[in-house]
């Protein structure tokens, strides 16, 4: 604790790695590269048609193969990685701000304001209200992001600011309970929109297109640059808010950049692939369990082992019950809730 | 719940059933077996009727018995006289006071409700129907007539249905010069598509449209979008509100329906008509030929 204390004070740059550690952690990148390129060129082979197992169609793809490759599997593909890469980048975030291990980045209620942006929108394209129309005008991922603003909005108000974390935990939920209460509601009153709105509780990478990946890849670049910058802040509020604070941080500026940051990054992911759970959660996990690093390594370990999560997780959710897929969110949970149990067992193990 | 051992319990079961019957013919009751294979007994021209499926009610108006419903389901909206009619609840929010309030002989709901339970406890009549196929609709006709004494009615309405439905379905095939078209039918945008098992399906294969969506994948498979690129369809049926954006799927813009726009868009009283297994179903099938005739002659 004391090497961590002064390596701050020096207020160099994160306190210098031995050569063990670098070595692990370049092993560590390398994997990680490794694994996210073999899923890429998993997702790219592996679709609705049979299985390709001659590289050599990758580079000669008769003209609606080639539509198939370039437009719809590899943007997927980005895209998925992205998406995955935001969350896991936010779950780090939210975990070092709220200093508690199951922080995760639907915490502030952007879940449940994106499932009432959506229900919104889809009952505006149905019934083309007048006053609804803008609504509709923004499209499903347009109103997932603007509800997920409204409900950060709305969860940092009722806390009266972003200095108190508990209050902040508690009308995240309050926020994300009435928010809820609000979308099951307007749903009641149209069955017919369930099964579509289930999709998007249980996210879907089907439609990430060129614009979508791109978006996503921009968002997770002013995410990701911020939050690394920041991330010393980071390491000193693990020794308690009062040491940060002695240590001359700022921490209403520190907060609201990172809960900014948080914001951001969930409100995008949610936007286009709807409501992915447990890649936030578990990300960070797996990287700590693997690496033992501060925030700013593990600022940037974390979205890689999300988007490799993610990119797994839509590999498998479209080839399992191919041509059909499953909702992505259904095999992030899946696999993450029983990651979360193992851990969670050999911790109590342990204790 | 009650332990019944092996032929003691048989037989006091087909006891209870003789008792039952006997019973029924002495009030003058129908018993008849219901899709969740229960025996119910039903009073006679049950006149007080309560109808919580959409394509049931349908029927008990094409039957003319729309002067004995006493309430409707929330989601039935014809014939346009049910509008005044009050409304008792959807599809898992059934309103149970309003159905004991309006003291009905009969309720008629689908066989995935669970309110038939709650109704049963309280001493309701409750008949449950299944209409998932083609084929249902001609079966619970048939029972609806039983069960309001309309046997006749609801012959001579199997019958008009038949020859309707068998009338469009030839012209639709007659007018057409090489093989039909091949087709994605999309439920919603999720997307989720009408297989060849749906009832959509079994309409669409009696238009001589050939389905993009194999049999295998079940009635309402969710779809990964690239299937539906791949497949290529010459037409696609598609909600109103979805047109729009149909063209900014990633690849979609490529399908051959896309691209000359031979595109089916309902609005949603239509679609309502085509995906209710019931007495319009020959009008649902036109909607779609006519359809056909105009962007895949």
């Amino acid at each position: 604790m004391n090497a961590t204390r002064s390596a701050l004070l020096d207020g160099a740059a994160p306190g210098p790695l031995e050569a063990g550690q670098r070595t692990h952690l370049a092993l560590w990148l390398a994997a990680c590269a490794a694994i996210t390129l073999l899923l890429s060129l998993g997702s790219l082979l592996i679709g609705t048609s049979s299985i390709h197992t001659s590289l050599g169609w990758l580079w000669s793809p008769d003209a609606q193969s080639a539509v198939v490759l370039w437009e719809i599997r590899l943007p997927r593909t980005v895209g998925a990685w992205c998406a995955g890469a935001l969350l896991g980048l936010a779950g780090a975030v939210a975990q070092g701000v709220f200093r508690n291990p199951l922080a995760e980045p639907y915490l502030l209620g952007t879940a449940s304001g994106a499932a009432l942006g959506v229900t919104i929108s889809l009952m505006a394209a149905d019934a083309s209200i007048g006053a609804l129309a803008w609504a509709a005008q923004l499209g499903v991922t347009g109103a997932a992001f603007v509800g997920a603003c409204v409900a950060i909005a709305l969860t940092v108000l009722l806390a009266r600011g972003v200095l108190q974390t508990a209050s902040l935990l508690l009308s995240g939920i309050v926020v994300g309970f009435l928010l809820s209460a609000v979308t099951s509601l307007l749903l009641l009153t149209r069955p017919e929109m369930w099964r579509e709105m289930q999709v998007f509780l249980l996210g879907s990478t089907g439609y990430l297109g060129w614009s979508s990946a791109a978006m996503l890849g921009t968002v997770l670049c002013a995410c990701v640059v911020p939050a690394t910058l920041l991330s010393r802040g980071l390491d000193a509020l693990t020794l308690g808010e009062d040491t940060a604070q002695s240590l001359g941080l700022s921490l209403p500026a520190l907060r609201l950049t990172l809960l900014g940051v948080v914001s951001l990054a969930t409100a995008t992911a949610v936007g286009q692939v709807g409501i992915v759970g447990f890649v936030g959660l578990v990300a960070p996990h797996l990287v700590r369990e693997t690496l033992s690093v501060n925030h700013r390594y593990l600022l940037i370990a974390s979205p890689l082992c999300g988007g490799a999560l993610l990119q797994a997780a839509d590999l498998v959710s479209r080839w399992i019950v191919s041509p059909s897929e499953l909702p992505v969110g259904a095999v992030t949970a899946c696999v993450g809730g029983a990651y979360l149990a193992l851990l969670l067992w050999r911790r109590t193990r342990d204790a | 719940m009650f332990g019944i051992a092996g032929g003691a319990g048989r037989a006091s079961i087909l006891a209870l059933l003789l008792v039952l019957c006997a019973a029924a013919r002495a009030t003058g009751a129908l018993v008849l077996r219901d899709d969740l294979q229960r025996t119910v007994v039903v009073p006679r021209n049950p006149e007080r009727v309560i109808s919580l499926l959409p394509s049931l009610t349908e029927i008990v108006c094409a039957l003319g018995a729309c002067g004995r419903l006493v309430a409707a389901g929330q989601f039935d909206d014809w014939p346009a006289r049910l509008n005044k009619l009050p409304k008792a609840g959807g599809l898992d929010d059934v309103n149970v006071e309003m159905i004991v309030s309006l003291h009905p002989d009969l309720v008629l709901l689908s066989r995935a409700q669970r309110v038939t339970q709650r109704l049963d406890q309280l001493g309701i009549v409750s008949f449950a129907l299944q209409t998932d196929r083609y084929s249902d609709i001609a079966r619970a006709v048939r029972l609806i007539g039983a069960l309001l004494g309309v046997p006749a009615r609801a012959a001579a309405l199997n019958a008009r249905i038949q020859r309707a439905v068998d009338a469009v379905s030839a012209t639709a095939i007659a007018r057409r010069r090489g093989a039909g078209p091949s087709a994605y039918f999309e439920v919603d945008r999720a997307p989720y598509a009408a297989g060849p098992q749906s009832y959509i399906g079994e309409l669409l294969t009696r238009l001589g449209v050939r389905n993009i969506v194999a049999a295998d994948l079940g009635p309402f498979p969710k779809l990964n979008p690239e299937y539906v690129v791949r497949r290529d369809p010459d037409v696609i049926f598609i909600a109103a509100a979805d047109v729009s954006t149909l063209a900014d799927r990633p690849g979609w813009d490529r399908i051959r329906a896309v691209r000359e726009h031979r595109l089916c868009a309902f609005t949603p009283p239509v679609m309502n008509m085509i995906s209710r297994p019931g007495p319009r179903v020959s009008e649902g099938m036109r909607a779609m030929a006519d359809c056909l005739a105009r962007v895949a002659p």
